[in-house]
């Protein structure tokens, strides 16, 4: 039988281990997460930064590099018909994998390409590594035909990155990661560094690409509206933790932990100057999180057992998960 | 009412290139606004249209090419001492963490600042005067006391920069970015304290931004800049509200709004920006969609609508 998630973790634990003057301080980036994500599907995860969104990607890549660390639970790619544990897998494998089943876009388009390298070498590195015996030429042919297709300039392929604007090379590095068609996409903070417009072209583009090649794309994001425009599932993070999860449009017009409500009650909306507050207090730190629940020192419904017990991620509603002792937990 | 700041036909021409290929890039443009006492007002447009450009000028960090910057009827380029400027216009940066120097105190930006401008010459009276500024945007001098910047989260730090520009009473704060690196939960406080600023202490802010819902939330007054031009400025509700020129409508079509119910429509086109910075005729008709002929011919003049100045061909002197 089919498995029905095609990228599913089980309590993963990824923490990073710092040495500092002899003493070792454990900072929990991502503390027993458990995401199931479905085929053709824009999944979204929100949170605030220092959360450990962009380390769930990592250990989703399975990237994992000192000082970031696995300690526990599982990452699963369903490759044909059966699932795989990743960190399993022999390196060459994993390796492999990347470009062709599942590819990485990374925070800040400035840093992605090569600054002494045309587009075009970062293209060819890509391709030949990855396909075999083919003449340079053809592989040349298959990077521009796949940059028009996605409405690009193939001229771009001559220049270097620094001859381009940060809205173009951010579209660039999504026709990168996307030029083996992969089945899952991770994109991290994929605009946060542009402006408006430059912001929707580079938002089309991943639509595009994902209506194109029915996969799946993980987009992580700290702006609630780009989550509303263009996910259909998404969780929120905080301190480490997945504290809701379920459809967006459930998400926007019903949430139910107090941080989602909170967050969603503070975008600020065009024709609205009413009044809105920020969630009160400063985020945890992962160093020494709060005991308990991790939100009690900033939420109004704090109890005496949120303070002691940790709440879990439970089913409340159709397809709506929330870790709140209000709501079961 | 009283005007605070009145920028007059401010440009800034920029020549890149080498010797033998020289091309002049006007970034600001002959800009003109006026901001009046305790006001809001916005500089909003997309990266690479010259508002960072124009606060640079208006805190003296760049001198304008042509144009004048009139602080209550003083200019800057005729203003000897310079302390007397940065007491009454003070700045807030983009990112805080960059703002501070890591390795220093945060405080001693405080005393610093108090010792220079002559504020007060005791340290209790120093430390009176700062706390009394830091209660002012919700921290005191005990909770930043000895701390380093990395101590503190990015809204928090935010609000100490905030705190510090207020220490010289200054009369115009000039906010270039100031939420953007600040997390989303903590935004809005930032947002709020430069109102209450406004309200309760007469001090009129530059908001210079992307965001157009929070620019529409806080400030009372906007201008939309497209390549070195004020194409539209009013009042917030109507230049936002009622967008009449192209680009006002396009950028507020871009915003993602925070409603899974209304999804975007259509779909844009970008352009490299020199490409458009050196046009004749109207800078954004490459991209309208209701350019005509005239439009790339003829450079368009500011009209007032209803109150709402315009720079567009659709809007002519009738």
């Amino acid at each position: 039988m089919l498995p029905e998630y095609i990228l599913r973790t089980e309590t993963l634990e990824a923490f990073y281990v710092l040495d500092i003057f002899g003493e070792k301080r454990i900072i929990k980036a991502v503390n027993r997460v458990s995401l199931r994500v479905r085929e053709n599907e824009v999944y979204g995860i929100a949170g605030e930064s220092g959360c450990g969104k962009t380390t769930l990607l990592r250990a989703l890549f399975a990237a994992v590099e000192p000082p970031l660390r696995i300690f526990g639970g599982q990452v699963f790619y369903r490759i044909g018909n059966e699932e795989v544990d990743v960190f399993s897998l022999p390196p060459e494998r994993k390796r492999k994998l990347r470009f062709e089943y599942i590819a990485y876009i990374p925070q800040g388009s400035m840093s992605v390409f090569n600054p002494v390298k045309t587009i075009r070498t970062t293209f060819l590195d890509v391709l030949e590594s990855h396909v075999r015996g083919r003449a340079r030429e053809e592989l040349l042919a298959t990077a521009r035909e796949h940059l028009e297709k996605l409405g690009l300039p193939s001229r771009v392929l001559n220049a270097y990155p620094h001859q381009l604007s940060g809205g173009m090379r951010q579209r660039i590095a999504i026709a990168l990661a996307t030029l083996l068609e992969p089945r899952i996409i991770l994109a991290d903070e994929p605009t946060t560094a542009l402006d408006v417009v430059a912001q929707r072209a580079v938002l089309d583009l991943l639509e595009e690409v994902q209506k194109r090649l029915r996969n799946t794309v993980i987009l992580v994001t700290h702006d609630m509206g780009i989550h509303a425009t263009v996910t259909q599932r998404m969780a929120i993070m905080y301190a480490g933790k997945i504290v809701e999860e379920g459809r967006t449009e459930d998400i926007f017009s019903s949430p139910l932990h107090p941080y989602t409500q909170y967050l969603i009650r503070s975008l600020p909306r065009i024709g609205d100057k009413t009044p809105r507050e920020s969630v009160p207090g400063a985020p945890p730190s992962l160093v020494q999180p709060p005991p308990g629940c991790a939100f009690h020192p900033r939420c109004p419904h704090v109890s005496d057992r949120c303070q002691k017990e940790e709440p879990e991620l439970l089913l409340a509603g159709n397809d709506h998960y929330v870790a709140c002792f209000l709501k079961g937990g | 009412m009283e005007a605070v700041l009145v920028v007059k036909n401010l440009t800034k021409v920029f020549t890149l290139g080498s010797l033998f290929s020289r091309i002049r890039l006007t970034a600001v443009d002959h800009i003109s606004f006026t901001m009046k006492k305790a006001e809001i007002f916005t500089l909003a447009g997309e990266s690479g249209c010259g508002k960072t450009t124009t606060a640079r000028m208006i805190l003296g960090f760049e001198s304008p090419t042509e144009g004048e910057i009139l602080y209550r009827g003083q200019s800057l380029k005729n203003q000897k001492d310079r302390w007397s400027w940065f007491r009454e216009v003070q700045a807030v940066f983009q990112n805080p963490f960059e703002t501070f120097n890591p390795l220093r105190k945060v405080e001693e930006y405080f005393f610093e600042t108090v010792y220079n401008y002559r504020i007060a010459t005791q340290k209790k009276e120093a430390e009176d005067w700062i706390d009394e500024k830091l209660q002012a945007v919700g921290l005191s001098l005990e909770e930043i006391r000895g701390k380093y910047p990395a101590e503190f989260s990015g809204g928090q730090l935010q609000r100490a920069s905030i705190a510090r520009a207020l220490l010289t009473n200054p009369s115009l704060l000039v906010a270039d970015e100031p939420v953007s690196m600040v997390d989303a939960s903590l935004r809005m406080s930032i947002v709020n304290l430069f109102r209450k600023l406004c309200d309760a202490f007469a001090v009129s802010v530059l908001y210079i931004t992307h965001d157009l819902a929070t620019a529409y939330y806080v400030s009372d007054r906007i201008a939309v800049m497209f390549r070195g031009n004020i194409v539209e400025m009013g009042k917030v509700e109507e230049v936002l509200g009622n967008p009449r020129h192209p680009y006002t409508r396009l950028l507020l079509e871009s915003i993602p709004e925070p409603d899974p119910a209304k999804k975007r429509k259509g779909k844009v086109v970008l352009f490299e920006e020199s490409e458009e910075y050196l046009r004749r005729g109207c800078r954004f008709a490459l991209r309208c969609r209701e350019a005509e002929d005239i439009c790339r011919e003829e450079v368009p003049e500011e009209v007032e609508v209803n109150g709402v100045l315009v720079r567009c061909h659709r809007y002519r002197k009738t």
